[in-house]
């Protein structure tokens, strides 16, 4: 239904920054570029920077004199919002409480001077494309929190914007919802193939909508990537730690084997010296506590169906998470051996 | 559930202050249409001092009417975009101004009245005209549409609702008559509710500031309170009523919220978002 299928517009941020008038810097020069079609995640704590910079693509604040923001070929840094046809999805959804479901979605279409049945063709289409047909004649204030967000979304989209703005839409949801309505976007965004930007603090949310995430802190951006990039190939320990779980081991490297608390582990081609190295706990497995790389006593078990995670004390400096299979059990106190699959150590 | 001691005393005691509120207006409008006062109702109920008050008041009933009206049209068109203006800035001089809304609450009306006598009463011609009440009555009143507009805008996020407009591409004065106004609604009738009431009942600054061709009714009202039979002034109260009661009904039925019934399908939601029927107002 949107023209731009599959060929969404491009949206070029560069050297952005924001300074709020109480002096505030929310945001460092930043320069991005998201391709048409490309669904780019927002990800970090929050006053991390990323909702400021949402708020810069969309028009609703302005970058600090020397930023500039292209829409394709078009510098769109002075254009207010109501010019840059952008489709917006608050976490408040700023649905408007004084019409029904319909009139909402229709609202944008009517000021872009639609004849009346474009508008009703339209706001039918998007019904269906959000499955919230009963709902059309609804006010706002009888719909529950995920039924609003659906309407929001059918609202933003039924202007076929350039470029899908959406600021931590499913933050008010409870986890069960949050998980449907993830699948929908998901489906929503690669469906209509348009150029998607979205803000969260929820990894699980960015890992599975992103093609590319932005993890931003304190108003930097601390890596761009892809969500196997960001995993896998953290650039900086503040990404290895904010993504997932990220254990560390330190201690000392001599003849490329770091010795640590609880034993030794051999490395390849590293330099003498003190080190820190990362693994994730499933990339650790449970051995025999005689030939294992590392020693260690068990403080903690969560089972979790599948798996059962385990805390290790005395492996290393920090306790140690290793994920094991869940048929298998352990009780506190008990010794255990660690080994790293060492294809799978970072090193920072 | 048997009702207990405690509901008929709180029953009773609920009585007791509504008949506290409501027996002196009986007593007048009893007054006002018996044949004789001192004689009680016995004397006889006559229409006939109604009649008398409509034949001698009913320009002023008629003047209180337009200046109510002239009144709540200019507190409108001044309050409403007034008020929407110190709910967007946050500086500390919007704060003051709002401190300032309640001066006129503590500022007696013949002191306004006098104030605006010095500063207008050279204009002979716009001092004699019902203009220069309406202004009194403007200057007095403006502040409670004001503040009953705030209430209603600091209550709901107006600021995400607009920018959600703007993000459809609606324009500033498209946000402000598309979304602002309408959801501002309950805040503008019950400040109406105010300004008309308090218009039509004016009498201080009024008082100072009628001319003889220019008497509104509760000036009036005072006029045969002195000057006639007691069953007049009752009778004066009579229509007084008479009028603003279906007045405030109407405005009360307008500021009711759309009727709605809240209705969720989902089974979700146990948090968060919904705030389910209690709508404004």
């Amino acid at each position: 239904m949107v023209d731009s299928r599959g060929r969404g517009t491009s949206i070029r941020i560069r050297e952005c920054a924001k300074t709020f008038p109480d002096g505030t810097r929310a945001l460092e020069p930043m320069s991005l570029e998201i391709h048409g079609g490309e669904t780019v995640v927002f990800l970090g704590p929050s006053g991390c920077g990323k909702t400021t910079t949402l708020r810069i693509i969309a028009g609703l604040e302005s970058p600090d004199s020397g930023g500039q923001v292209w829409f394709d070929d078009e510098d769109v840094t002075a254009l207010p919002i109501e010019h840059r046809n952008v489709g917006m999805v608050f976490q408040s959804y700023a649905l408007f409480p004084n019409m029904n479901v319909e009139e909402n979605i229709a609202y944008g279409l009517k000021i872009r001077k639609f004849s009346r049945g474009e508008v009703s063709s339209r706001v039918e289409e998007m019904l269906d494309m959000m499955q919230i047909h009963e709902l059309r004649h609804r006010t706002i204030n009888q719909l529950s929190g995920g039924q609003r967000q659906r309407v929001a979304l059918a609202r933003a989209i039924a202007v076929q914007p350039k470029v899908l703005l959406l600021d931590e839409p499913l933050t008010a949801l409870d986890a069960l919802l949050r998980e449907r309505l993830r699948v929908d976007i998901d489906r929503l965004l690669r469906d209509l193939g348009i150029t998607a930007v979205y803000v969260t603090h929820d990894q699980a949310e960015a890992m599975s909508l992103g093609d590319r995430i932005v993890v931003m802190s304190h108003g930097r951006v601390a890596q761009v990537g892809t969500p196997r990039q960001i995993y896998f190939e953290p650039r900086d320990p503040f990404v290895a730690d904010f993504i997932g779980t990220m254990n560390r081991l330190s201690g000392v490297v001599e003849n490329g084997v770091l010795t640590a608390r609880g034993g030794s582990v051999e490395l390849d081609e590293h330099p003498d010296g003190p080190i820190e190295i990362l693994f994730r706990p499933e990339s650790a497995t449970i051995g025999n506590t005689g030939n294992s790389m590392l020693q260690g006593r068990v403080s903690g078990v969560f089972f979790l169906g599948d798996r059962t995670r385990l805390i290790i004390e005395e492996a290393g400096e920090e306790p140690v998470i290793v994920e094991t299979a869940g048929s298998r059990e352990f009780e506190t106190g008990q010794r255990v051996g660690v080994d790293i699959d060492r294809d799978a150590i970072l090193v920072l | 559930m048997g009702r207990t001691r405690n509901f008929y005393l709180q029953f009773g005691f609920t009585l007791l202050v509504c008949s506290f509120l409501i027996v002196p207006v009986i007593m007048s409008v009893m007054a006002g249409i018996t044949e004789n006062f001192f004689k009680g109702i016995a004397s006889g109920v006559t229409l006939k001092w109604v009649w008398q008050v409509w034949d001698l008041y009913a320009d002023t009933i008629f003047l209180s009417m337009l200046i109510a009206i002239a009144c709540l049209a200019c507190t409108i068109v001044l309050g409403v975009p007034a008020a929407y203006v110190l709910s967007k800035r946050q500086g500390a001089v919007a704060r003051a101004i709002e401190e300032l809304l309640t001066l006129p609450l503590a500022v007696p009306g013949l002191a306004i009245a006098l104030a605006l006598i010095v500063t207008y009463g050279g204009f002979r011609d716009f001092r004699a005209s019902w203009l220069f009440i309406l202004i009194g009555h403007v200057l007095y009143t403006l502040p409670f549409m004001m503040r009953s507009v705030l209430a209603v805008l600091s209550s709901a996020d107006f600021r995400t609702l607009e920018e959600g407009a703007a993000s459809l591409g609606a324009g500033f004065w498209r946000r402000f008559f598309d979304i602002v106004i309408p959801n501002c609604r309950s805040g503008i009738l019950a400040g109406s509710l105010m300004v008309v009431t308090l218009s039509m009942g004016e009498f201080n600054i009024t008082w100072m500031l009628h001319t003889p061709e220019n008497k509104t009714l509760p000036v009036g009202l005072a006029d045969s309170y002195a000057s006639m039979r007691l069953e007049v002034g009752s009778a004066y109260t009579v229509v007084f009523l008479v009028m603003i009661i279906p007045l405030l009904i109407a405005l009360q039925k307008w500021g009711q919220p759309r009727k709605t019934r809240p209705v969720v399908e989902e089974p979700e939601l146990p948090s968060g978002g919904r705030q389910g029927g209690k709508t404004d107002g």
